[in-house]
């Protein structure tokens, strides 16, 4: 099997927000943490084009790259997770990411912020599969049940694709050459167009 | 006084040693490797019983369903 994979179809995207609403219920997100969002560009204008955001498991993530506690780790289906754990909540991964994706909750008089929250694949997290603990601090493990992520399986248009990556790969390519149009992906290149992140460099080497 | 110098004494070996029980209350980092718990497999559980292949299926199909141009057409596999 190939690696997981997110894909938004542009040209098929009604701003419904269904996806959204799906993770929203699926994980029991808080307030204020938004894993997933519609983004319509030239709103209100004739031809205008909505596509959903969520992390897209990057071949070569830069939150990897820039997480000053070392917390996250890319599974073999190539979904990058973290271990709120050890997350210091510090923002680098926020503002590393081209996607927006990772959320800090706030809470408080203050806006305390919490640790770093974001789109799982719907693969939970290091704790033990389908227990509380990781349904509290990462939401359900829904890859552990034989199934995708809740906001694709979701899509009422299916212009939001999840899964393997040739499959929907696949799926896309026929969608283009039947209607002839709409062959760009957003967001795709950039989450993709590197090669796989390699592993770790050996201890005392330079990075 | 010889007592009063065998206390001090005691009372900074004493002092000394503690520092011996002492623990290491940090971790070791490793700079650029995952510090966090170890994951399993997502076919490791009580559903798939370790099963991988099962696991897989479970996902093609739930991959072709989304595909609505061959959805309810039989597939060879």
């Amino acid at each position: 099997m190939a690696r997981m994979k997110f894909l938004c179809d542009a040209e098929r995207c009604i701003e419904c927000n269904g996806c959204v609403t799906a993770c929203k219920n699926e994980h029991e997100v808080p307030w204020g943490v938004n894993r997933r969002r519609v983004v319509t560009l030239n709103d209100g204008v004739p031809g205008e084009k909505s596509i959903s955001v969520a992390c897209m498991h990057c071949s070569d993530a830069p939150c990897m790259a820039v997480c000053p506690v070392d917390c996250f780790y890319k599974t073999s289906e190539g979904v990058v997770l973290h271990d709120k754990d050890l997350c210091i909540g510090c923002g680098y991964c926020f503002y590393a990411c081209p996607f927006g994706a990772p959320q800090f909750p706030q809470d408080g008089a203050f806006g305390l912020r919490g640790k770093m929250d974001n789109c799982t694949f719907c693969a939970g997290g290091p704790e033990v599969d389908f227990s509380a603990a990781e349904f509290k601090k990462y939401g359900r493990n829904r890859l552990a049940e034989g199934k995708l992520p809740a906001c694709a399986e979701m899509c009422s248009t299916k212009a939001l694709l999840g899964g393997d990556g040739d499959v929907i790969a696949d799926i896309y390519r026929n969608r283009v050459l039947k209607r002839g149009k709409g062959s760009d992906v957003w967001g795709w290149g950039t989450a993709y167009g590197k090669p796989e992140r390699q592993p770790a460099a050996k201890p005392g080497a330079k990075s | 006084m010889r007592q009063v110098l065998a206390l001090a004494i005691a009372a900074v070996l004493s002092f000394a040693a503690a520092g011996c029980g002492e623990q290491q209350a940090v971790t070791v980092y490793k700079q650029g490797q995952y510090q966090g718990k170890p994951d399993k497999q997502p076919w490791d559980n009580d559903q798939f019983k370790g099963d991988k292949l099962a696991w897989e299926k479970a996902i093609k199909a739930r991959n072709d369903i989304q595909n609505e141009t061959s959805r309810g057409t039989p597939t060879a596999n």
